[in-house]
């Protein structure tokens, strides 16, 4: 879900700065405002934790592959806001220092997996948990299907991204400039691929550890607030 | 122990076991993510490299591209397999040391 350089027009690129800055910067507001120092390291293993599930690759048999992200999980035990600054950090790490998402393409990237999959699967769990009790299966659950459903949406709007490339920006020949598959293409393959493999590694990822959190130390699934 | 102590023994695993997102989708055959071709895959796939593609494709030279060290590239699972685990471990560092700075800036000195 890493979008390279030079698969998105200028035009894409600049449009999705121009929507993180605010972002981040309303991000860090209230987190300046909810994040109490001692929850500092565990924001910092959910980052790395983010980090390094990015790099578990599912292959899908003679197809492509694809990973989880584990925002879900960072966004439930710390909040959305939070859990957008620490996606975001991995994901600038990947871009500059292993190629992984396009510098110019970081923007989108962290639109798609450090904005609206943690909200997405923020609200999804919320509203699914709802007030069942802290250690309650429902909670473990209403995790691992916010995992699911933020992943695609992600994956969703990636393959948006992508897939109006080839409409947006066009040679006098017709030959793409960016990203040559449009819609049609784009929107299924990221969808299919995620709602069949990726967004199942995504949601029991997210399942499991809330299990883990909920017999270890059930006072974290309580503090993550928006 | 404590939980977040736990929490890093599960990271320490999870760095360990990084190659497998090496190793599986090599066994499986399984190729480059969708819409994270290469350009020469971007020729073989449509026919032609995109010229915006081109041009902005080697933008960016990244010290450590694809969490494999240049010119190890054809060394080989196991070489890339350490790799991977180095490039997992700086990665982890730079992130929870970034993280870190970030969370201690922002977050008040006493518990609120």
């Amino acid at each position: 879900m890493h979008i390279p350089d030079g698969y998105l027009g200028p035009t894409t690129c600049g449009f999705f700065y121009v929507v993180m800055v605010p972002i981040w910067a309303l991000a860090s507001k209230i987190v300046k405002k909810t994040l109490k120092a001692k929850q500092v390291p565990l924001l910092a293993i959910g980052a790395a934790f983010s980090f390094v599930i990015m790099m578990f690759n599912v292959p899908i048999p003679g197809g492509t592959t694809g990973h989880a992200v584990g925002g879900v999980l960072v966004a439930i035990l710390l909040g959305p806001w939070a859990a957008c600054i620490a996606i975001t950090v991995a994901l600038v790490i990947q871009a500059l220092l292993f190629g992984d998402g396009g510098v110019t393409a970081i923007g989108a990237n962290c639109f798609n997996m450090a904005f609206v999959l943690p909200f997405a699967g923020y609200y999804i769990y919320k509203v699914i948990s709802h007030n069942s009790p802290v250690d309650s299966n429902r909670r473990v659950i209403a995790a691992g299907v916010a995992g699911y459903i933020a992943l695609n949406i992600a994956a969703a709007l990636t393959g948006f991204e992508f897939g109006i490339q080839s409409f947006l920006h066009k040679t006098a020949a017709g030959q793409a400039l960016y990203c040559p598959y449009g819609l049609n293409v784009a929107l299924p393959a990221m969808i299919g691929e995620h709602a069949l493999v990726f967004g199942w590694v995504e949601a029991i990822v997210t399942a499991l550890v809330i299990k883990y959190i909920q017999k270890q130390d059930p006072g974290l699934i309580t503090e993550g607030r928006a | 122990m404590k939980v977040a102590t736990k929490l890093w023994i599960g990271l320490t695993i999870l760095i360990i076991l990084s190659p497998l997102g090496l190793i599986l989708p090599e066994h499986f055959k399984a190729g480059s993510a969708w819409g994270e071709w290469g350009a020469e895959e971007m020729q073989g796939l449509v026919g032609y490299i995109p010229q915006g593609l081109e041009k902005l494709a080697g933008l960016w030279n990244a010290p450590i591209p694809d969490y494999a060290f240049k010119g190890w590239e054809d060394k080989g699972l196991p070489r890339l397999s350490l790799a991977y685990i180095i490039s997992a471990v700086a990665g982890v560092g730079i992130t929870v040391i970034v993280v870190s700075l970030i969370g201690k800036m922002l977050a008040g000195k006493e518990d609120r």
